[in-house]
């Protein structure tokens, strides 16, 4: 277990286990491996979110950031490895095992997603407010008022102009819609929040107002988070541990803190520096 | 040995028209649709003599079930007289040597489009319906593969988001006839596009329901005593159409389905929709022997 | 058995240095750029442990890497919890992240702004991440912010607004509001004004009363003179002929 937590790096000192953590981590992921054909995509990755925390990957496109994110949604199986979610009330399985439809339950319960490209995660010609309905009716909830008043509360959360509950996200701006989309991923408290580059494409100013919902969320509700970017700043903001990620590799991973102050890897020099 | 020995006589088509090898793949389909109510069978629609779309499907169904001593009713919007109808109606009598009735108590197969006789269904009975479109799924998932997954995953969430867009939108559920609806808590179905008058009298009927699409080649069915229940919101109760104390023109009776008939001083004049249950009525009350069934609502309600 | 234990007191010890050292490989200069060498010290509740050392010697390094915003090359930091001894120089990330969250603390002059939350929010905050209730978290803020000479009607503004020297204010009131067990402190007094300075030096010797245990550096060590239990002097490390600014 202990190389889990080793990252490989000729200067630093080998990290040990985790001993404190009172809490398990609520994510578990090992040996994720992926090909798809010749082109591999992750190569044994193993990835460990801890409850309440905010997870940043970073790396350039075909790192395999995204990639990783799918699999922790359940939209794809890897050719190799487990993936555990400790979600209270449930028998502890390696979810890559679960078919179509438990899958889908257990999105539906338990996890929230943001993709960037909002098409992927509204149904763009229903009203707003029936985007965050749906995912309450897919598990379950059948009382109108209850839905309505549900999808008003968790669209305020996001900062959503309530006004505007009932127009299409076709009919709103990329910002909007993507708070559209947050509304729908935490109306159900998911155990994790996935984010898949959730500002890129935003103007500065709207992706300054996004993040800062976010950090809102995160502050309020202590809600997990694993946010995928290759936005240095965007991590830098949100994130608490960070994951830097290259060619399906975790290069280095550690406190965001001393990711940006003090890089280990080469790679991972290059990239703040070129930031900075 | 001759070649006459070998092959049968020449008839000019074979009992109830469809031959056996079509016959049998329907009988397979039909019990397999009853095995699993409400999933949608696919089936190898035969072409009969009339065109797609005028009920072929249920056509297909009633030719299979059809033996000399069925009797078949065949009703259109309720009424036996329709042109389609009664031409239905004499089809399968001159193929079948079937009796032909317009008395649902007497008939043992009752074909009909978009309606559910007033008078309840007993065990010995079977009511096909015609359907134009079989997949409820159709509104919210134009591909019919995809359509297929939701159903094998019960993915209904989208289907409960337009009935909460209409409620949004117009403070009621506006889905007036194909009432979606849940069949043994599995499969969503349509009920084909009875009102939703007729949908409660699917619910744990007696008789067996079988609704077929010739166009759309699928077959499902609603076995007897299985449940039937249209998509609802827990606080926003199921509501038939307001006919409960509309009363019919001609017959004087009150308390079930009507068709609407607009008068040119604006008002609305009404009548049975069942048309012979109308019938039925105007004889009795004329004095004659006539025996009207158990009907499913009473006073305007069900049961 | 030996009942004569050393005469003097001696307190419950809260954190050991053995061997500590830094150095930073910078890859894309081939470069290597040493901080601070084997670095040992003892520190127990209620001492205070002043570092010292010209511009460039590895002060803020040294605190830095005990925070681990820095990695350390080699060595043990070996800080004493209530579930036992754990060595900061490799605890794993979440750990350290706990520690911070419970018994750590890092003050600097910089504030980590966040947008659109009020001063007295953030302030108040550490307090009630330990469950203090939110009206009493809000007074207890505001008395600090009072005690630092925040203006009240700043209380409830976004301190990315602030000036300066008033967002020090706010960090500083924060970050000294909940009582640590360890507090690292880099420079705070940078740059404050009198009475501001004045109301810091009183609350870390009421912490310093309390147990809190505390490594500092002070642009004016005079200013904290009294607190002062021991001093480090950290000596620059040249090699060749490089500067050696490491620090941020």
């Amino acid at each position: 277990m202990a190389a889990a937590y080793f990252d490989g790096r000729a200067t630093g000192v080998e990290r040990q286990p985790p001993r404190l953590m009172l809490a398990e981590p609520i994510l578990t992921m090992r040996g994720i491996a992926r090909s798809y054909g010749d082109v591999r995509a992750l190569a044994g990755v193993d990835a460990t979110v801890y409850p309440g925390e905010v997870l940043g990957i970073v790396g350039e496109s075909g790192s395999g950031k995204s990639t990783l994110l799918r699999m922790m949604n359940l939209e794809d199986t890897p050719d190799a490895g487990t993936y555990h979610l400790a979600l209270p009330g449930h028998e502890d399985r390696n979810l890559f095992t679960l078919d179509r439809f438990e899958r889908r339950m257990l999105r539906a319960h338990h996890i929230g997603i943001v993709y960037q490209n909002p098409h992927l995660g509204l149904l763009m010609n229903h009203t707003s407010s029936g985007n965050v309905a749906e995912r309450l009716l897919i598990a379950g909830k059948r009382n109108f008022a209850e839905l309505r008043e549900r999808a008003r509360e968790s669209l305020d959360a996001s900062e959503f102009p309530i006004e505007r509950m009932d127009a299409r996200p076709r009919e709103l701006s990329g910002g909007m819609q993507q708070r559209v989309q947050l509304a729908k991923a935490i109306a159900l408290e998911p155990a994790v929040l996935l984010l898949d580059e959730p500002t890129t494409g935003l103007d500065v100013s709207v992706q300054a107002l996004v993040l800062d919902t976010l950090k809102r969320l995160q502050r309020d509700r202590r809600i997990t988070m694993v946010l995928v970017s290759h936005d240095l700043g965007v991590i830098r903001t949100m994130a608490d541990r960070v994951m830097v990620m290259r060619r399906g590799e975790v290069v280095e991973q550690g406190l965001a803190d001393q990711i940006f102050q003090d890089p280990q890897h080469e790679y991972t020099q290059q990239l703040v520096h070129a930031k900075l | 040995m001759t070649l006459q020995k070998l092959t049968r006589p020449w008839t000019a088509f074979n009992y109830g028209f469809l031959d056996e090898s079509a016959k049998r793949e329907l009988r397979r389909r039909i019990l397999k649709a009853i095995a699993v109510p409400g999933y949608q069978v696919p089936y190898a629609s035969r072409e009969v003599p009339i065109a797609r779309g005028w009920g072929t499907g249920g056509l297909q169904v009633t030719l299979t079930l059809l033996k000399p001593t069925s009797v078949v009713k065949v009703i259109d919007q309720g009424a036996d007289d329709s042109v389609n109808a009664s031409s239905i109606r004499k089809f399968v009598g001159r193929v079948g040597g079937a009796v032909e009735t317009e008395d649902t108590m007497e008939a043992t197969i009752i074909q009909s489009r978009h309606r559910i006789p007033e008078e309840k269904l007993r065990e010995d009975q079977i009511l096909v319906l015609q359907v134009p479109n079989p997949e409820p799924l159709r509104p919210v998932q134009p591909d019919m593969s995809v359509a297929r997954e939701m159903h094998g995953d019960a993915d209904y969430g989208q289907l409960w988001l337009i009935l909460y867009e209409q409620l949004v939108k117009a403070g009621r559920i506006m889905q007036g006839s194909s009432y979606p609806s849940m069949v043994n808590g599995r499969h969503v179905m349509t009920p084909s596009p009875i009102p939703r008058w007729d949908v409660p009298k699917l619910n744990q009927a007696d008789h067996l329901t079988i609704l077929s699409a010739g166009r759309e080649k699928r077959i499902f069915a609603v076995p007897p005593y299985t449940s039937v229940e249209p998509l609802v919101f827990d606080d926003v109760p199921y509501r038939v159409e307001d006919h409960q104390d509309k009363t019919c023109y001609r017959s004087d009776v009150s308390g079930f389905f009507m068709n609407e008939l607009p008068q040119d001083d604006g008002s609305s004049l009404y009548e049975l929709s069942d048309s012979h249950f109308g019938v039925k009525n105007i004889q009795k009350s004329e004095g004659e022997a006539i025996e009207i069934g158990e009907t499913w609502y009473k006073n305007g309600r069900v049961k | 058995m030996n009942v004569h234990i050393s005469a003097s007191r001696s307190p419950a010890p809260v954190l050991r240095v053995e061997g500590l050292s830094k150095q930073f490989e910078m890859h894309h200069l081939k470069r290597t750029l040493f901080a601070f060498e084997n670095i040992e010290f003892e520190l127990g509740e209620g001492e205070f442990i002043l570092l010292r050392g010209e511009n460039g010697a590895g002060k803020s390094t040294l605190l830095r890497t005990l925070y681990r915003s820095y990695l350390p090359r080699a060595g043990h930091a070996y800080y004493h919890t209530s579930e036992g001894v754990i060595d900061l120089a490799s605890a794993a990330d979440v750990d350290i992240a706990v520690l911070r969250r419970r018994e750590i603390g890092f003050v600097t002059q910089f504030l980590n702004a966040r947008p659109r939350v009020a001063a007295e929010e953030i302030v108040a905050e550490p307090l009630r991440l330990v469950g203090m209730p939110h009206v009493e978290a809000l007074a207890e803020a505001r008395r600090w912010l009072a005690a630092f000479g925040v203006k009240p009607q700043l209380w409830p503004a976004y301190p990315s607004t602030f000036s300066g020297g008033e967002q020090q204010k706010v960090n500083l009131a924060r970050a000294l509001i909940l009582p640590q067990r360890l507090l690292l402190l880099d420079e705070p007094t940078a740059s404050l004004d009198r009475s501001a300075r004045r109301a810091l030096v009183e609350r870390l010797a009421e912490l310093k009363a309390s147990g809190v245990a505390m490594i500092g550096v002070f642009h004016h060590p005079e200013d904290v003179a009294h607190l002062i239990d021991r001093e480090i002097q950290l000596e620059t490390i040249r090699i060749a002929d490089e500067p050696d600014d490491v620090a941020e």
